[in-house]
């Protein structure tokens, strides 16, 4: 299973910028539902998040101290 | 290539005017379409145009003189893109790429100038669209010169680790925003600093803090 980014269908509103802006085309359109396809060519760039007006869409980062 | 009533109407800059008056500005202005990633304008150059974001996306972005990028916004639909350089007639402080299929109305500025003397009120809701736009960056100044963001950043980092567990506890950029008390780009902008310094790697939904002496010593100097 590969991580994608999360999307809250209570927040969204349909606008479809995330769809627009995504360039690897993992999220889409389906039912009329804004959906998250996984894929490994989404490298978490963030831009979904960055331009989603309600913050339905996430990109969560997991924090991690690297041991030396 | 229709200039829609509609979608004039949905502008701030044009809301206080009749579905009259928004007929008799239509003819001044002309549609503009972009694919994704070609360039609108470019930071520096002078600007004749006033763009507004009818539909689809608009990165709006800095270059450094070393040639990186600093995004200032993302622009959504109903924004203006360049209404500085229009007004102090200087060039575009920032350059404008489309992040997808992109449609705009553009507008002349001597064509606006007529606008402008004929319907007076279209000035004073300018005056309210600059006024915001004024009051968000005094804000991101307040962020920018006064509070250290990038310790605060890093102390998020360091009290947020997971603990490897596959459940482990997780943030978003717009959390790690609300937390430190400012705009998620200046978040954005932390993190690639702490990036470039070789303190943090940025991966996959990843933050790997590779130096937490670092970090620490950052969180130190700026309390």
């Amino acid at each position: 299973m590969i991580q994608m980014p999360e999307i809250n269908q209570d927040k969204c509103n349909l606008c479809g910028l995330c769809i627009e802006i995504c360039r690897c085309g993992a999220i889409i359109l389906v039912n009329n539902i804004v959906t998250l396809v996984e894929t490994d060519d989404c490298h978490w760039c963030t831009l979904c998040e960055a331009i989603c007006p309600t913050g339905a869409l996430t990109c969560s980062f997991e924090i991690i101290i690297e041991e030396r | 290539m229709v200039i829609d009533s509609n979608s004039l109407s949905t502008l701030s800059y044009f809301s206080g005017l009749s579905a009259a008056e928004l007929e008799a500005i239509k003819p001044s202005f002309f549609e503009k379409t972009f694919q994704r990633g070609e360039m609108i304008f470019f930071e520096g150059e002078p600007a004749e145009t006033l763009f507004f974001l009818i539909s689809g996306i608009v990165k709006l972005f800095k270059t450094s003189a070393q040639g990186k990028e600093q995004i200032i916004s993302l622009a959504r639909p109903r924004e203006v893109l360049n209404d500085i350089s229009i007004f102090d007639n200087g060039p575009n402080p920032m350059s404008a790429q489309a992040m997808s299929m992109v449609t705009l109305y553009g507008i002349k500025k001597e064509r606006l100038e007529v606008v402008l003397r004929q319907y007076p009120q279209v000035s004073s809701q300018i005056i309210q669209v600059l006024a915001a736009r004024t009051r968000q960056l005094i804000s991101l100044v307040e962020d920018l010169s006064f509070k250290h963001v990038i310790g605060r950043v890093a102390k998020i980092l360091l009290e947020h680790t997971s603990d490897g567990g596959s459940h482990g506890q997780r943030l978003t950029q717009q959390e790690m925003a609300a937390m430190a008390g400012t705009a998620r780009e200046v978040v954005a902008r932390s993190l690639k600093a702490m990036e470039e310094r070789g303190l943090i790697r940025l991966e996959r939904h990843r933050i790997v803090v590779s130096d937490k002496n670092a970090l620490q010593e950052m969180i130190n100097q700026e309390v």
